[in-house]
């Protein structure tokens, strides 16, 4: 029986590691310096890259972060510092809502609420979809988080006639900020490799954009849009492009392990 | 954390004067604030949708979610079909995913040391972190190809009889969708299943231990003790694969029929919206789509729910669940 | 209530006056005078339903040391924090009756204003462990908005050397606070405390962790301290109440039982319940 459940695991870690070799060997031999500096170049002609895509995708984490870092944190201090009533059981219900609903739905939502009225697709559009899916993760690890700072160093600090807004913020939020950004990092890595809610938010873009309220491309709908497409070197670019995605997510992830870890040990 | 920033009661025959810092009120009106402003959000999704779907909920009614028609020329259209392929591509996942992920997690929670716990336990979260897109140009380009010409002329020459597995071996299709799936929503169902069979108490397992049984009936005892946890678990796994987008419409053919077979092409609701929104014309099939899109959300928000309850329960004294 | 019934049936065994007479008409033996320094009268706290105090009047004269003893759940870590108003800070917590500090009512000030006057030690030493020893000291006054170097440098050293620190720390001031060993952590503790220049510092069992030597260094800095501050101290160490202070309060089950010179307490306590408690006969 008990081999049956090791047979399991290694079952479950095979896709896993064709995935993994897969985009290393194919996305590696498509990728150059390029990719990372030109501009996409227009069918059959060979060459060019994804500047505009990556540029794209940090702009549009950037522009959800703006969205989804203040009301998440605050929404989080909120919960753990304030969250005892009916309210907050509601909304950490709600939270947990929020995190459930699949990413189209809150492109659609987006493209409700800003492309419809703007009547054009924009940068901002995306930006509002990546916030909103970044609100949850952010709110439940900022709760969390503070909520393991220990009751002594809240009433240290207000003893001393430091405000409650000033002990909360300086104090406590200070206290739990490694584990905070660990959550936050996560929910910018999840962001980053979302194209769903993209896909008729921020659209696509084969040029630099020029203004926010335009089209914008990104890393994952180029992705997608040169992975389905009948062209060879494009579809090469496409794996390059997965390649780069799945290092930066690698990277944060690592980056969050340790960062975790070394919150560990200093309790 | 009973310490809360709350108002202060003094009583008395005085009055609350001055009581209060300025700072401290308005710091609190502001955390209250963005605290709302999650409230609103959900509340404005809910109703954005409605309200940009009623051209098409006002003509079709509830015709809309039995009928199969799809037809933007002659703006008629009913989900039945993307209905039909979500839930079923799901389903395939979930019967693929529950029984592997168990395994590993018994095989997590009940075997492995810790030196291999740690690590196996990583890589199957890296499974989470993996983007949606990633998984569907692999599933693309290499696991349908495989199934086209690996798995599926077997599939139809053995069992050909079998409605399941008639038509012809596209490789895109219910399959292709559901094994993509079931991949994705490993990780999830896998991890709260090892923590909910960790939870379970250790007495539990002795006794049942001292009692004569084997590790193996142990393990049992204690699958039955965390039952609710992994249907929890399960059902959560199923939220995921409901509304998963990218990797399902890569892999899954996207054509609105409604067939018996696991070879044949179908559609999700969820790939429906990506394939055409951008491309929608007319503000009926515009309409259409986002009752899709309403339908989805009202359906994830259910499943989910219902599966938080089950994990919260199973879980109520256990501190695992945090991350989720 | 139960707990009224508790108390009556005890004090009858005791032989005590009845609760219906306040606690503090007969057993207080400090007369409260106009230029004390702080003046408690008829405090009441709740937790919730649970009364924590009952009719507490208690006057502190300047510069002196009062110790409150009394056995654990007596209501004197309570009324200690009623002082500098962090009762406030756990929920459904109630209090009423007045409390004043130099004439003015407490709970008609700002309760960030009160605290700054009235400082609190803690039980367990908890410096702050993003910060460093230096900015431990300085918190209080960083947070209020304390920027210049030179007049913090000065007062940080001024604080260390005032709470017995400052040469063992003057040369790691950067490092961080939790570092520090248990008893220096106590005394970074009152260095910060004292860094925001409080008239009056309420001590809650600040020795119960430390081990012996730390405790009389503590001790010391008491002694030391009750020159330029009015301590208030709570202790279920008797020995330590009888060593470092000048009056001192006996509170049972949320009442104030007695409350004399710290001398009469221990040599000749009014009361034979308060006997029974420093004999070591009951608590």
């Amino acid at each position: 029986m008990y081999s049956l459940s090791v047979l399991c695991a290694l079952l479950a870690l095979t896709p896993l590691a064709l995935i993994l070799y897969h985009t290393l060997s194919l996305g590696f031999s498509a990728l150059n310096w390029d990719f990372f500096t030109k501009l996409p170049k227009p069918v059959g002609e060979p060459g060019g890259g994804m500047a505009n895509a990556i540029v794209g995708t940090l702009i549009l984490v950037g522009l959800g972060s703006l969205l989804g870092l203040p009301v998440g944190v605050f929404a989080g201090i909120y919960l753990s510092e304030m969250g005892r009533g009916k309210f907050a059981t509601v909304l950490r219900f709600l939270t947990d809502v929020l995190n459930g609903i699949p990413s189209i739905v809150t492109g659609v939502v987006a493209y409700t609420l800003v492309v419809l009225p703007m009547k054009h697709f924009s940068a901002y559009a995306g930006g509002a979809a990546l916030g909103i899916l970044m609100i949850p993760t952010i709110t439940r690890t900022t709760e969390e988080m503070m909520k393991t700072v220990p009751r002594a160093y809240r009433e240290a600090a207000l003893a001393l006639g430091i405000s409650q807004w000033k002990t909360t913020l300086r104090i406590v939020l200070r206290t739990a900020l490694g584990g905070i950004v660990t959550g936050i990092m996560l929910a910018l890595a999840r962001a980053a490799g979302e194209t769903a809610p993209l896909l008729f938010t921020s659209l696509n873009n084969r040029f630099w954009h020029t203004s926010l309220g335009q089209p914008i491309a990104s890393l994952t709908v180029f992705i997608y849009n040169y992975g389905v497409s009948p062209f060879d070197d494009w579809i090469a670019q496409a794996w390059a492009g997965a390649l780069v995605l799945m290092f930066l997510i690698l990277l944060l992830s690592i980056a969050v392990r340790i960062a975790t870890r070394s919150v560990h040990y200093e309790r | 954390m009973e310490l809360q920033l709350h108002e202060n009661t003094v009583t008395g025959s005085k009055q609350k004067l001055h009581t209060h810092n300025f700072g401290d009120v308005v710091f609190k009106n502001l955390l209250r604030f963005f605290a709302f402003l999650i409230l609103a959000l959900v509340i404005l999704m809910a109703y954005e949708m409605y309200a940009t779907s009623r051209l098409s909920i006002d003509k079709f009614g509830w015709h809309f979610f039995v009928t199969s028609i799809w037809d933007p020329v002659q703006k008629n259209f009913g989900a039945l079909p993307f209905i039909y392929g979500t839930l079923v591509s799901s389903f395939i996942a979930l019967l693929i995913a529950l029984p592997l992920s168990l395994g590993i997690a018994i095989f997590l929670s009940e075997i492995a040391p810790p030196f291999v716990e740690k690590p196996v336990s990583f890589l199957v979260e890296l499974l989470a972190g993996i983007p949606s897109i990633v998984y569907g140009i692999w599933g693309f380009f290499v696991m349908v190809p495989w199934l086209r010409k690996s798995i599926e002329p077997g599939l139809s020459k053995y069992f050909g009889t079998l409605p399941l597995f008639q038509g012809a071996p596209y490789g895109v299709g219910m399959l292709a969708a559901g094994i993509i799936l079931s991949i994705m929503i490993l990780p999830i169902i896998t991890s709260i299943s090892r923590d909910v069979l960790k939870a379970v108490p250790r007495s539990q397992k002795e006794a049942a231990l001292a009692l004569g049984s084997t590790r193996w009936e142990a393990t049992r005892i204690a699958l039955s003790y965390a039952r609710s946890g992994i249907i929890g678990a399960t059902i959560l796994g199923l939220g995921r694969a409901l509304g998963e987008t990218m990797a399902v419409t890569m892999v899954i053919g996207n054509r609105p029929t409604i067939s018996a077979s696991l070879l044949a092409p179908s559609y999700t609701m969820a790939s429906v919206l990506a394939n055409e929104f951008t491309e929608a014309t007319s503000d009926m099939y515009i309409s259409a789509l986002i009752e899709i899109a309403l339908a989805l959300f009202i359906i994830t928000i259910i499943v989910n729910t219902f599966a938080r309850l089950l994990v919260w329960a199973a879980t109520k004294n256990s501190e695992s669940f945090e991350r989720l | 209530m139960e707990s009224i019934l508790e108390i009556q049936e005890q004090q009858s065994k005791l032989k005590m006056t009845p609760a219906a007479t306040p606690s503090s008409v007969l057993n207080n033996f400090v007369p409260v005078s106009d230029d004390h320094k702080i003046i408690a009268r008829d405090i009441n706290a709740y937790f919730g339903k649970v009364q924590a105090l009952k009719n507490i009047s208690l006057s502190i004269p300047g510069n002196s040391v009062v110790a409150i003893i009394g056995p654990s759940g007596c209501g004197k870590s309570t009324f200690l924090r009623s002082i500098n108003r962090m009762h406030e800070i756990i929920p459904g917590s109630k209090i009423t009756g007045s409390l004043t500090l130099d004439g003015q009512d407490i709970y008609q000030m700002d309760a960030v204003m009160v605290r700054k006057r009235i400082g609190m030690v803690f039980q367990k030493p908890n410096p702050f462990p993003t910060m460093s020893i230096f900015d431990n000291v300085a918190a209080g006054l960083k947070m209020n908005g304390m920027r210049r170097k030179a007049p913090l440098k000065e007062i940080v050293e001024k604080s260390l050397r005032q709470a017995a620190l400052w040469d063992e720390v003057k040369d790691s001031l950067s490092k961080g606070g939790t570092s520090l060993s248990g008893g220096q952590q106590q005394r970074l503790c009152i260095a910060r405390t004292l860094a925001v220049n409080p008239e009056v510092i309420l001590m809650d069992e600040p020795a119960s962790a430390l081990d012996p030597i730390s405790t009389s260094k503590i001790e010391e800095l008491i002694y030391e301290l009750k020159k330029q501050y009015t301590i208030v101290i709570v202790t279920h160490n008797m020995q330590q109440a009888a060593r470092v202070s000048d009056f001192t309060a006996f509170f049972y089950l949320g009442q104030l039982i007695e409350y004399d010179e710290t001398k009469a307490i221990f040599t000749n306590p009014h009361l034979k319940q308060t006997e029974d408690y420093i004999t070591g006969r009951f608590g």
